[in-house]
């Protein structure tokens, strides 16, 4: 097994001169108002500076167009209908023709390249107030991470539009599948948020489930079957090394989540047939037991604030949600909707719950406020299955498995809204994403 | 509006590269659990191949069910019976589940089944340090079309027997 590691260095410049005069103008979207018609953008290709840069100089545009455009937030006006090209950064802009083809927003750049590094700049325009929106911005670091300077910049619009926190510079961490239902093959990969630079963590020498980012996102929590038997591993992501956290005889232990802190783990173990609800602190190993009882508990996952946990059990007779203290004891029932209800995953703003529901032979993916009320079923197939919460909370990734003898897992990923179902882009079947932080 | 300024210096990121050893055969081998070749002949009442045709090594559940039928006694009584009279193997006995359901909860759900049959096997004289326990959930079907017919035969325990190995 051979491993490299890239470091790369983001350095974010800002513009001396602005430092006040921020458009709330027309530009501007309101997610919670729910958008019907996406807002017009353009984004020519980058100036380049300097032959080294012209291969980058469209292809940070393009990432930056498909950042956007992949939220349904946004439409771009494809390149073709431009009517000018930007070939000086700094030269005044000529609104009349961006106007003329209907883009609301322009985001202009420019890129060098030296010595293995590249600089950044952009700004963003409102059309039709003829004002720059925010600040122009500059990043710099190694042209080998040129996608993540593409995402910096693309979550820089979307925020200054949406007034949202940014999710396009993360990445995911997912169980590749390939080969059929009866012989497939799993290992862990880790990939950017739109698919682009997947990596393998794992060969596929034994089944592995379920991975899950730290709140750092250094390091991954996953469950394998190399011993056998199913037991939690800790993956650290940077130095590549691995370790078993449970590995108990006659115990296996499964669906592990991090604590907000980092350092404490919430997981299901299993002895004597029954399945019950753990944490165990990193360092130590020492495990406290926070349920007992003769019903199925799992799936745990902590609020944002480590204050609480959302698991699932069937002690009600059949799968249901329940919110508990993070110490344990009593636990109410959240999930009251028919069906059987799994995989509650607590969003990073707090607000809402997201599940796994399964009603009348059909799988769908769901929202819910913490509480239990306002559910809202996002998707529905033959099996959806395990969501997953982009860092700003607006947008959940899960898994659909499709029907038959030749049933495939892949990603794909949803707005809580409802709409923008949209298949995430990787080589093989996925299963069991996991979203990270947003990089810094 | 002239030039850049610095104002922010962000954090180091670290990305992990592939893993560029060929990857072997995966993790998909040997749904039944035991190696060819070390089987034995189905005419000797010792061996494994005799426990898996004569005996039956697998038991079947109803959906979302952990219960043993009166047919999956009758079963389980006969592998009790030789394992009795075979002390020498000892088992592994899985727990699977069909694909209607998440995979933390089938995996919950399979450690049922394998321990239902597991504290079976103990009652009718088998001592309980011959016999582990795993869960495997949906991850091992043994039929892939998605109907009952399917689905009836994944929902299952089966008794993998280990030791032994020269029959």
């Amino acid at each position: 097994m051979k491993w490299f590691v890239l470091a790369l260095t983001v350095l974010v410049a800002m513009f001396a001169s602005f430092a006040t005069a921020q458009s709330n103008g027309p530009l501007r979207i309101e997610i919670t108002e729910g958008v019907i018609e996406p807002l017009p953008f353009a984004v020519p290709d980058f100036v380049p500076n300097g032959a080294p840069a012209n291969e980058y100089a469209a292809n940070l545009s393009r990432v930056i167009a498909a950042d956007l455009s992949g939220t349904g937030l946004f439409r771009e006006v494809p390149v073709s209908a431009h009517i000018t090209r930007i070939t000086d950064f700094s030269a005044p802009i000529k609104f009349t023709d961006w106007k003329a083809i209907n883009a609301q927003a322009l985001i202009t750049g420019a890129v060098s390249v030296s010595g293995g590094n590249a600089k950044v700049q952009f700004r963003v325009w409102d059309v039709f107030s003829g004002a720059e929106l925010g600040n122009g911005l500059q990043f710099a670091g190694p042209v080998d991470g040129w996608r993540r300077m593409a995402h910096k910049v693309a979550d820089e619009v979307y925020s200054r539009i949406t007034g949202e926190d940014p999710y396009f510079d993360s990445r995911v961490v997912f169980v590749s599948e390939s080969g059929p239902k009866d012989k497939r093959r799993k290992r862990l990969a880790i990939m950017d948020y739109d698919g682009a630079n997947l990596q393998y963590l794992t060969d596929s020498s034994a089944i592995v489930l379920a991975p899950r980012f730290s709140p750092t996102g250094d390091r991954v929590l996953y469950t394998s079957y190399e011993s056998g038997f199913p037991r939690i591993y800790v993956l650290d992501i940077g130095k590549v090394t691995r370790r078993v956290l449970e590995s108990t005889d006659g115990i296996m232990s499964f669906a592990p989540r991090f604590a907000p802190d980092g350092k404490t783990v919430v997981f299901s173990l299993s002895q004597g047939g029954n399945t019950d609800i753990y944490t165990m602190n990193v360092s130590t190993g020492s495990r406290s037991r926070l349920t007992s009882s003769p019903s199925i508990e799992t799936a745990p996952s902590y609020s944002p604030d480590g204050s609480q946990i959302v698991f699932e059990s069937d002690r009600s007779g059949t799968q249901q949600l329940y919110v508990m203290s993070a110490a344990g004891g009593e636990a109410r029932r959240i999930s009251f909707g028919k069906g059987r209800y799994g995989t509650p995953v607590w969003s990073p703003r707090g607000d809402l719950i997201a599940f796994t529901k399964q009603a009348s032979n059909r799988f769908h993916i769901g929202v819910m406020r913490v509480d239990g009320s306002e559910e809202r079923l996002l998707t529905a197939s033959f099996l959806d299955e395990g969501p997953t919460w982009s860092p700003n909370g607006r947008v959940i990734m899960f898994s659909r498995e499709t029907q038959g003898a030749n049933g495939r897992s892949s990603l794909y990923s949803v707005d809580i809204s409802g709409r923008n179902l949209r298949p995430v882009r990787t080589p093989d079947g996925g299963s069991g994403p996991s979203w990270s932080p947003l990089q810094r | 509006m002239t030039g850049f300024r610095i104002t922010a210096l962000a954090a180091v990121v670290v990305l992990v590269a592939a893993c560029t050893s060929p990857l072997n055969d995966g993790n998909a081998v040997d749904l039944n659990g035991t190696g060819a070749g070390a089987l034995g002949s189905v005419s000797d009442p010792t061996s494994i191949a005799y426990f898996q045709e004569a005996i039956g090594d697998r038991i079947l559940f109803t959906v979302d069910q952990s219960t043993l039928s009166d047919e999956a006694r009758a079963v389980l009584d006969a592998q009790a019976v030789w394992l009795m009279q075979n002390p020498e193997y000892s088992a592994v006995i899985e727990g699977h589940a069909d694909e209607q359901g998440t995979t933390d909860y089938n995996l919950a759900l399979g450690a049922r089944r394998a321990n239902a049959v597991r504290e079976y096997l103990v009652l009718r004289g088998v001592a309980g340090n011959r016999l582990k326990v795993v869960s495997y959930g949906k991850e091992r079907p043994v039929e892939v079309c998605s109907e009952e017919s399917c689905y009836a035969r994944n929902r299952r325990a089966v008794t993998v027997l280990s030791g032994a190995l020269t029959g």
